[in-house]
């Protein structure tokens, strides 16, 4: 398969027959999250992992990010198995509330930076040229409960970015954002990741974002997670608002939807039974 | 955060400085009323003058005693036995609200008994306490340590264990060391709630401790206050209890600024 802007030869991530059960709360029957889930991303390539909720996709990024050891199989990063997080080679993009509302702008930045163990005197200027790529350099001073929904997950993927990881994985880093600021900061993301060339995880709830900013994405089903199937987006990046408004665009975001509505209703039956 | 922690309402919120002007005026305000009423009760002897003193008179004696130095001597007493019992409610109340908060575990299990300990009057321990250490300093000293160490304990408790997850796993996938998570996250994090504790833990250690000096001791600021009452001497009285409102107030105000500035911009 062959993806637009990675090297198709180099495998850089691998799931191996990934399961992973999360104790029952009180009682019952544990929760099979994962079941037996294999895949590989090649080095570059930006995938998204869609699926109804409760499908273990959120679970299946942190067994890649080292933050849970999957009850069985391994997740593989540059060959060898992970078994912690690895901050050299993964960072992280949260939701909107993992900025720390008593720091700076850019002492949120720094921050990660040290404890990824950055030599103090370097950090300062790695921070602030990550502040300047993503356009917020007049906001360094600045605290996070001064910016807008849109700024802030900016100031966190200029977090990540700073870390110079070769992988990217982003949970949900949309959900806090209302629907026009969500495509705006899609489009950045598409030209700035286009040019550092990363490896994306992408875990999301939107269609339009999984087909605006990924070459693969892989439909979950619900509960326990497997596989369903993968799309590809073959379309160069970065990709541009005319590419949002194609016909292309919404056919493949068609083609996506019918392949998560019947997991969709699935999840939703099983929640009802859980709560007869 | 936690709304649920010791004292967290009272915060003015922020106000603009016309608000904050308005705020201090009206505060000004009540103040001048009360003691235009008081002076209006002593005047017309609503009240009698021997219960009650004019402002004015009190105001006189209260300046005597400072001006002659003769409330030296027992707010030395009272400051020496503040000065012991404040750090040590601070340190223990917090050391031991952080070894509480490490576990879930520890937090499930002791923070319901550190709650019910706090709503007992701890008063009633203060005869043991007298029994064991004397009417002098040290009966005081443990008191107040005591009556600090309830909120400044709970409130660590609360400000560690209400920490948001997302900054934990944010450190931990940038790879954050058990010191650097601490220092960076744990402690900015909760700061602004044990600050608050602290605030509260320190106005009850006083309050604790002007309490015992009033009902067994022969020193402090406490002790003079019912020594004059049982000598009848109501100006003299009144004047030391302007004394000890004064430090109590002056003392709240220190603490508030200290917790506002921590707050930062």
């Amino acid at each position: 398969m062959k993806s637009p802007v990675g090297n198709p030869s180099e495998r850089l991530v691998g799931v191996e027959n990934v399961s992973h059960c999360f104790p029952a709360p009180e009682g019952g029957k544990d929760v099979l999250a994962l079941d037996a889930v294999n895949m590989e991303i090649m080095r570059g390539e930006m995938v998204a992992f869609i699926g109804p909720s409760g499908c273990g996709k959120s679970t299946l990024l942190n067994v890649i990010g080292g933050m849970i050891s999957p009850t069985s199989g391994a997740a593989l990063v540059n060959g060898q198995a992970v078994s912690g997080p690895l901050p050299k080679q993964i960072a992280y993009i949260f939701q909107e509330s993992a900025l720390l509302p008593w720091a700076t702008v850019l002492d949120n930045i720094k921050v990660g930076l040290e404890f990824q163990g950055v030599p103090k005197e370097d950090r300062e200027g790695i921070a602030a040229a990550a502040l300047k790529s993503v356009g917020l350099e007049a906001f360094a001073a600045s605290y996070p409960h001064q910016l807008s929904g849109g700024m802030k997950q900016r100031v966190a993927l200029a977090r990540a970015l700073s870390l110079r990881t070769d992988i990217l994985l982003m949970d949900e880093p949309f959900a806090a954002l209302d629907e026009q600021t969500r495509m705006i900061f899609g489009e950045d993301l598409s030209r700035l990741l286009a040019s550092e060339r990363k490896t994306i995880v992408l875990v999301t709830h939107s269609l339009a974002e999984a087909v605006l900013l990924c070459d693969r994405i892989f439909v979950f089903t619900s509960r326990p997670g497997r596989i369903k199937a993968v799309l590809m987006i073959d379309e160069p990046h970065p990709r541009t608002p005319s590419f949002m408004t194609s016909q292309r665009f919404s056919d493949l975001r068609n083609e996506l939807y019918e392949l998560l509505r019947d997991e969709v209703l699935a999840a939703i039956g099983n929640d009802r039974q859980g709560l007869s | 955060m936690s709304g649920a922690a010791v004292g967290m309402e009272g915060v003015t919120g922020r106000l603009s400085r016309r608000g904050r002007w308005l705020s201090f005026l009206t505060k000004l305000a009540v103040f001048v009323a009360l003691m235009l009423l008081w002076h209006a009760v002593t005047v017309t002897e609503i009240v009698s003058p021997f219960f009650l003193p004019q402002p004015g008179a009190v105001l006189t004696v209260f300046w005597r005693i400072l001006s002659t130095g003769r409330v030296l001597p027992d707010l030395g007493v009272t400051f020496f036995e503040f000065a012991m019992a404040g750090p040590l409610a601070v340190v223990t109340g917090i050391l031991a609200g952080y070894l509480i908060s490490m576990t879930r575990y520890s937090t499930i299990v002791l923070e319901p008994v550190i709650s019910s300990l706090y709503a007992i009057p701890i008063i009633i321990f203060y005869p043991i306490s007298i029994m064991a250490l004397g009417i002098g300093p040290e009966s005081k000293i443990a008191h107040g340590a005591l009556f600090g160490f309830f909120p400044i304990c709970l409130n660590t408790i609360q400000g560690f264990g209400g920490v948001d997850a997302i900054y934990l796993r944010m450190a931990r996938s940038a790879g954050a060391t058990k010191a650097q998570l601490l220092r960076r996250i744990l402690i900015p994090a909760a700061a602004p709630t044990i600050l608050n504790g602290v605030r509260l833990g320190l106005m009850l250690c006083f309050l604790a401790i002007i309490g015992g000096e009033t009902i067994a001791s022969l020193e402090g600021l406490g002790h003079r206050i019912v020594w004059y009452a049982e000598g009848m001497q109501m100006t003299n009285m009144f004047a030391y209890i302007v004394f000890v409102i004064l430090i109590a107030t002056v003392m709240n105000v220190c603490l508030s600024l200290l917790e506002l500035r921590r707050r930062g911009a």
